[in-house]
């Protein structure tokens, strides 16, 4: 339509003017200009082979690291269940030593951190739904991102392999900290911390081809209309979360190529020198201290790895379903950037009992609260899009809502932990397990949780079943409570984390009870996941079909031409975008949303803003 | 490929005019090919690997108690028996800048679609890094004669050979995997690939001359990496 309408007003059409209702409609507004690059070439496959398994088009990749993603999360879950297991009731599981627990310790933190969230988060709906978003045929280079899931089916099966190993997977907890990683006397300090060091390298590896089409489609691959500030939460979020990965990712992979050498070669990056029954190792003159600054240059911005995609696709989904355009777009997006970059000088906030010098504590916990104040900006936003809004009370909203409460919760006890003379007393204790696992565990699953409730639609072309989805929440919901809740209590009696058992310590009278609760409470939690499988299993077969755009949406994804979306995504031409994605209840619209696609000479007499 | 003017957009004076233009639809970075994009990306990334490997060196450095090697004497060359300090590093420096000028002359040719001059000029960067490499297996080979390992050192703090050989192996597997597709890209160059768009064997995209242009970025970059290196192991 629009590059028929060839004048010279070509910069004034497709910049934010406002189209202000009455008179003067006419087809020259519509003027976007052309498209600057011709149409992708892209390989269809054209067996199973290359249409379902060695697949290049970007949303079956999605759904493959989603699919594995989820299964090395289970493996996490089941690893947590034996840990509650042993915490609730000591020696319940006869073959659960405390060898075996720390290895279960460090297996369900890097599972759930790296294999499970980053993955999902950023392979999972990165790929799906950035070129939907953004109007792109598929990621710009398909076939590299192939090869990144396969590198990621690799990394998954060396992590996993090394649970079957002679001295079983690493047991040094998820941070890995040298030198009692690969010294003798610490569970999986053989083939295991070495295969655990391959598999991240490989998972970096492969992080970075699927890592760059991101960020690639997202800056040069959008659609005719598609500005910066047009573009959908969601994908702000994962744009920037990748950044951050490219940029973090790089001090973890030094990091366990060292350690590899500090075990294979016996050089001493990481190991000071070191006595043992009497002698002296061979080791000498490396710094412990040095490994802890790396892993938390990655560890941290990996925090917002996570909440930066989940922040991004839960404002998409409370504007959406509660008919309302996102409060303060323009500040989410300076919030999501913000905190990208403010996420790169936050690290050593884990390192305050390290015995780095005080001043760098001080430094470090000023940054953290700086941090906390875009997020805070993001908790009100979500807030106010509520506000007054026309809210569906469906599961998805359930998930949201259940997100910010958590969030907000989560946040406040990092504030408390991020100030050195409050977290001194607090480190290792269970107060810091109950804040990361309410503010990076259960908020971003949450998250995805609605996420997949929203977005199940459009994959599978049908709902997911409602009242499932509800017990689904609820049980989750509650569940998750009764076990973080009355951690951060134990946390303050002072009981250590990562503790096999307390024996007779003077705890055990006030946390014994405790523990049993919350051990119960995580069998029950736990067991709800296969509430949402078995949702799926159901409707992929029964659901009610959903037809196309069901949640009467705005953003370009609900707009393909077909349910799901065919390779190519749009047909024989790309959409051409007017707006933003969040015309939700605009006066004077016939309907109670504008799609992006929406010509401003249709919606002329609304009273439609510009963006 | 790289011309800036693209049909129907103005490009917008200023400072606000660079950020509309940034934020603009379709392309933040207008007539940018997206391999080269990816490229500049990938090398950013990469940085950062480097950056925590020279950062690591320089703490390892500061912390060992046991005194670091003089590099004047553990890198010297014996020539015509007198020792010369940095004498063979001198001249790997010299070949890897030069393999440089030869690759920025290969990217000119290729856009002119001078298909003989740019497929030599590849082949001579293929060389030039080829003999980089050499020469560094050479330097090794030397160092592990006299008795230094990744583990230990004869000359002071063993964190100088598990620094050095760490550093400068990650920097070569670096120049050789680009050795690698240089010579893989000459083939196709003389083959003609770029000039009938021949789709790639992997990818199935066809090929364009900005290939060689990318794998540019990549070789300049490992020569810039190399200065860092030379400057921190060699001059420090």
């Amino acid at each position: 339509m629009s590059e028929d309408f060839n004048d010279n007003k070509t910069i004034q059409a497709q910049s934010s003017e406002t189209i202000s209702g009455g008179s003067g409609a006419s087809p020259d507004m519509d003027y976007v200009r052309p498209a600057e690059v011709g149409d992708q070439d892209l390989y269809h496959g054209h067996s199973f082979i290359t249409k379902w398994i060695f697949c290049q088009d970007a949303k079956v990749i999605g759904v493959q690291y989603f699919l594995l993603a989820t299964f090395t999360g289970i493996i996490g879950l089941i690893l947590s269940w034996l840990m509650r297991l042993q915490l609730g009731f000591p020696g319940a599981a006869g073959f659960m030593t405390a060898e075996h627990y720390y290895q279960f310790v460090t297996m369900h933190g890097m599972i759930m951190v790296v294999y499970f969230l980053t993955a999902l988060f950023l392979g999972g709906f990165g790929n799906y739904l950035i070129p939907l978003m953004v109007g792109a045929r598929d990621m710009v280079f398909p076939y590299l991102n192939m090869v990144s899931f396969w590198m990621f089916f690799i990394a998954v099966g060396v992590l996993l392999a090394s649970f079957f190993v002679p001295g079983g997977p690493t047991g040094a907890g998820w941070t890995l900290y040298p030198p009692q990683t690969i010294l003798e006397g610490t569970p999986g300090s053989g083939m295991g911390i070495l295969l655990m060091c391959l598999s991240l390298i490989l998972f970096v590896a492969g992080f970075t081809m699927g890592g760059l089409n991101y960020l690639i489609t997202v800056l040069q691959a959008r659609t005719r209309g598609m500005t910066l500030m047009r573009m959908p939460l969601t994908v702000w979020g994962i744009f920037t979360a990748t950044v951050l990965a490219m940029l973090a990712f790089p001090a973890l992979l030094v990091g366990a190529l060292m350690m590899s050498l500090d075990k294979v070669l016996g050089t001493s990056f990481f190991m000071p020198t070191i006595l043992k029954a009497g002698e002296v190792l061979e080791y000498g003159g490396g710094s412990p201290i040095l490994f802890q600054h790396l892993f938390w240059f990655f560890g941290h911005p990996e925090v917002y790895i996570v909440a930066l995609p989940a922040f991004g696709i839960i404002s998409d989904l409370i504007s959406v379903h509660s008919r309302k355009n996102i409060f303060g777009y323009r500040m989410m997006v300076w919030a999501i950037v913000g905190i990208g970059g403010l996420s790169f000088f936050v690290w050593a906030h884990h390192m305050y009992v390290s015995g780095m010098n005080p001043w760098f504590g001080f430094f470090f916990a000023t940054t953290t609260l700086i941090i906390a104040v875009p997020t805070a900006m993001k908790v009100y936003n979500w807030i106010l899009t509520l506000w007054r809004g026309n809210i569906r009370m469906n599961t998805v909203m359930l998930w949201c809502l259940g997100f910010i409460v958590t969030f907000v919760n989560g946040g406040i006890t990092g504030i408390f932990l991020g100030n050195v003379t409050v977290d001194v007393p607090l480190s290792d204790t269970y107060f810091v397990i109950a804040h990361f696992h309410m503010v990076m565990g259960i908020a971003p699953l949450m998250v995805i949780m609605g996420a997949v409730y929203h977005w199940f639609p459009l994959v599978a072309g049908r709902f997911l079943d409602e009242k499932l989805g509800k017990w689904h929440f609820w049980t989750t919901f509650l569940g998750a409570y009764s076990i973080y809740f009355p951690m951060h209590y134990l946390g303050f009696i002072g009981v250590p984390r990562r503790y096999f058992e307390m024996y007779d310590s003077p705890y055990v009278t006030s946390a014994t009870g405790m523990n049993e609760f919350i051990s119960l409470a995580a069998f029950l939690v736990g067991a709800a996941q296969f509430i949402l499988i078995f949702n799926i299993i159901k409707t992929l077969k029964t659901g009610k079909p959903a037809g196309s755009n069901p949640w009467k949406a705005c953003s370009l994804e609900w707009l393909t031409p077909t349910v799901p979306p065919e390779h190519g995504n749009w047909g024989d031409r790309l959409p051409v975008v007017h707006r933003w994605a969040y015309d939700y209840s605009v006066p004077g619209a016939k309907e109670d949303f504008i799609t992006q696609t929406t010509p401003p000479s249709e919606v002329a007499d609304t009273g439609v803003e510009k963006t | 490929m790289s011309d800036p003017k693209i049909e129907g957009y103005v490009f917008k004076p200023g400072f606000k005019g660079m950020a509309q233009d940034t934020g603009s639809d379709q392309t933040m970075f207008k007539g940018v090919h997206w391999g080269k994009a990816m490229m500049w990306i990938f090398l950013l990334s990469d940085t950062f690997i480097f950056s925590c490997f020279l950062i690591s060196y320089m703490k390892g450095r500061g912390s060992t108690l046991i005194e670091w090697p003089n590099p004047s004497e553990v890198f010297a060359l014996d020539a015509f028996g007198v020792p010369v300090p940095l004498l063979l590093i001198a001249i790997m420096t010299f070949v890897l800048i030069t393999s440089s000028g030869t690759m920025a002359l290969a990217v000119k040719y290729g856009y002119e679609k001078n298909r003989k001059m740019c497929g030599w000029l590849v082949l001579a960067t293929a060389l030039g890094g080829l003999t980089f490499v050499g020469m560094q297996a050479f330097e090794w080979s030397k160092l592990i004669h006299e008795g230094v390992r990744p583990w230990e050192n004869p000359f002071g703090a063993p964190q100088f050979g598990s620094f050095f050989f760490m550093i400068t192996g990650f920097h070569g597997t670096h120049v050789s995997i680009g050795v690698i597709f240089l010579f893989i890209y000459a083939y196709k160059v003389f083959a003609g690939h770029y000039d009938e768009e021949k789709r790639g064997w992997f990818t199935t995209m066809k090929g364009n001359y900005v290939e060689i242009e990318i794998l540019g970025l990549y070789w300049h970059f490992v020569d810039l990496v190399w200065v860092f290196i030379f400057a921190f192991f060699y001059l420090w």
